[in-house]
């Protein structure tokens, strides 16, 4: 495929997710969810002492999501390539390194033959930098992923790039051995 | 005392680091000033005659405390003084001008028929012996704390010119025990309140103008979704299309929203109706575009990007259009908040490897560093732009620090057992 036929592609890919993500953008009002760990600090405290604005009630609304589907994944066999799932970068980078390729390509291979399959690209960022900048390069990151796996041949429909930015960084690294592993791609599959 | 003659004794004050304050109260929260005016008035606040509700916090101590964290106030020790008047005809001013008091306020709790309250409080003018402005609040007994913030408000206006803040609230995500809440309080920190809890990351809490709700991102689905939350706990999805959902920042009018989509590319800014309806895109780049804040007249989006190689703040039309460079100065400039009165720009700048609160006043171009630590993020301003509250870190865990935009005063708010981190100051409500 050469570059202006995988550039309209992507084009298409993005101009069609706008279109359906557009019919999407009706919010969802979710029923406010059962309150699990309602602390006494949720009694009813009104915020104004004169005025009749904003006297509501504040309450708490707990969203814990479902645990999981158990049973066997091949996907997470130790003992599969499959399993592996983390992709490192150097510091204030977005390269993909050729000690990774392996991976990716097994990842492909398998996206390739499970067309259902989806894959969500997590980037992520260590701490320097503020939370939401740090979102975005982490983005960078997953986008760096997702463009391995469109030229091994996966479909954009298959891929979501997320970015989790700093915030499942560990905190408070003191050296780059630690501030490293924070520097990375996880490929996670849709229903893990 | 005249009213002009202090407002220009706040404008010409010196730094001076002799006033260092620390309290805790029964909060979440503590406080700890440091900084402050030379010239700051000497103000008494009588203990109010409160015997309904001696359970409760005296209204006094609650208002000196707030006038104190202004740092433009000397509150003065009143327990020497064996008369304390709660009506201004009681007030003996020779007792009070011996303690160089320039102003005094007295006051009383009576319990009404119905049993709520009736709050009377008076200012005084202690050299001219005159009633400088009164009110009446008749209030539900647990509306005790919020009438003594809008008591410190009156004072704070009537003695500054200004309007004061001490009424409104913040919100922020405290992080303690592998949990995320979003939490608000009253701006002394009390009467901390979680809104929703998760244990999935809570970033970039934002009110909207009429303080009546909150957006956010919550990662709750393995990925940043924008939701919108009443006080009332009615929760809704601002925000869900494929990639990431993040950066949420309200027009002034409250009609919508700037916000940060990827899909499947890099961070853009797109607005977005309050509603979740009319999504348009501001920023078409192939770089980096993120942080959108609104300027006061709504007629420009500011925003960090890394279009240049470093990132930098640039502004666009919030209609959309070919976007500006705002920053110059700086090799790391990020997290624009627009000024509520409009003259400044607060940013994170990376100061040789500290990253830091800063300020540009948009007339002059001049930048202030105004925080010292080395990971601080997230200003953000006072409704009355005199303040910026932000995150820090502290002995390895997050706080909120605020430091007065003049850069004089400055403080710390702690809460023990978490992380505390992504503070929002919330609007005046009236």
């Amino acid at each position: 495929m050469n570059k202006s036929t995988w550039n309209t592609k992507l084009l298409s890919g993005l101009a069609l997710a706008l279109l359906l993500s557009a019919c999407k953008s009706t919010p969802m009002v979710d029923k406010p969810a059962s309150v699990v760990d309602k602390s006494p600090a949720t009694a009813t405290k009104p915020a104004d002492a004169t005025s009749g604005a904003d006297t509501s009630a504040v309450k708490e609304v707990s969203i814990d999501g479902h645990a999981s589907a158990s049973g066997y994944n091949p996907l997470k066999d130790p003992s599969n390539i499959l399993s592996k799932r983390n992709i490192y970068f150097d510091f204030d980078s977005d390269a993909v390194k050729a000690e990774f390729r392996p991976m990716i390509e097994a990842h492909a291979k398998y996206l390739i033959t499970n067309g259902n399959a989806k894959v969500i690209l997590q980037g992520n960022t260590d701490e320097r930098g503020t939370r939401e900048y740090n979102l975005s390069l982490g983005q960078r990151r997953s986008v760096a992923v997702k463009k391995s796996l469109n030229l091994l041949g996966v479909q954009d429909k298959q891929i979501e790039t997320v970015s989790f930015g700093e915030e499942k960084a560990t905190e408070a690294c003191a050296d780059e051995a630690c501030a490293k592993m924070n520097r990375r791609v996880d490929i996670v599959y849709e229903n893990e | 005392m005249n009213r002009q003659i202090f407002k220009h004794a706040i404008r010409g004050v010196v730094f001076s680091a002799s006033l260092c304050i620390s309290f805790i109260a029964n909060a979440a929260l503590e406080i700890e000033i440091s900084g402050g005016s030379a010239q700051q008035l000497p103000v008494a606040i009588v203990p109010f005659a409160q015997v309904a509700t001696a359970d409760q916090e005296n209204i006094s101590t609650i208002v000196s405390a707030d006038l104190r964290r202004s740092g433009l106030f000397r509150v003065l020790e009143t327990g020497g003084v064996v008369n304390h008047p709660s009506d201004i005809m009681q007030i003996k001013y020779a007792e009070w001008a011996a303690l160089q008091a320039q102003a005094m306020a007295v006051g009383v709790v009576e319990t009404l028929p119905d049993n709520r309250l009736k709050v009377t409080f008076q200012l005084a003018d202690v050299l001219k012996q005159t009633q400088l402005t009164g009110m009446q609040y008749n209030i539900a007994p647990n509306q005790l704390r919020a009438t003594a913030h809008k008591i410190a408000d009156v004072i704070y206006q009537k003695l500054t010119g200004e309007v004061g803040i001490f009424a409104s609230r913040i919100a922020y995500i405290n992080k303690s025990n592998g949990r995320y809440a979003l939490r608000i309080a009253d701006a002394d920190g009390e009467n901390p309140l979680t809104m929703v809890s998760s244990k999935e990351p809570i970033i970039s809490p934002a009110w909207s103008p009429d303080g009546s709700k909150l957006a956010y991102v919550s990662f709750e689905k393995k990925k940043p979704i924008i939701f919108v939350q009443t006080l009332s706990g009615q929760r809704t999805v601002l925000a869900n299309f494929k990639g990431n959902n993040s950066a949420p920042s309200w027009a002034p009018d409250g009609s919508k929203l700037a916000i940060v989509l990827t899909y499947g590319a890099n961070s853009q800014v797109y607005t977005i109706n309050a509603d979740g309806s009319g999504l348009q895109q501001i920023t078409k780049s192939s770089a980096i575009d993120t942080e959108p804040t609104w300027s006061t007249d709504a007629k420009w989006i500011y925003f960090s990007s890394d279009r240049g190689g470093k990132p930098q703040i640039y502004k666009v039309s919030s209609s959309g259009g070919e976007p500006q460079r705002v920053t110059f100065e700086g090799a790391y400039n990020v997290s624009p908040r627009f000024s509520p009165d409009g003259k400044s720009l607060a940013m994170i700048r990376n100061d040789g490897g500290k990253f830091r609160v800063a300020l540009q006043n948009l007339a002059s171009g001049q930048v202030q560093i105004l925080s010292e630590g080395s990971q601080d993020e997230s200003p953000s301003f006072a409704p009355n732009s005199r303040i910026l509250l932000y995150a820090t870190r502290v002995g390895g865990h997050g706080a909120l620090a605020a430091v007065s935009a003049d850069g004089r005063v400055k403080q710390r708010l702690n809460e023990s057992g978490g992380d505390i981190r992504e503070p929002a100051w919330g609007p005046l409500l009236n």
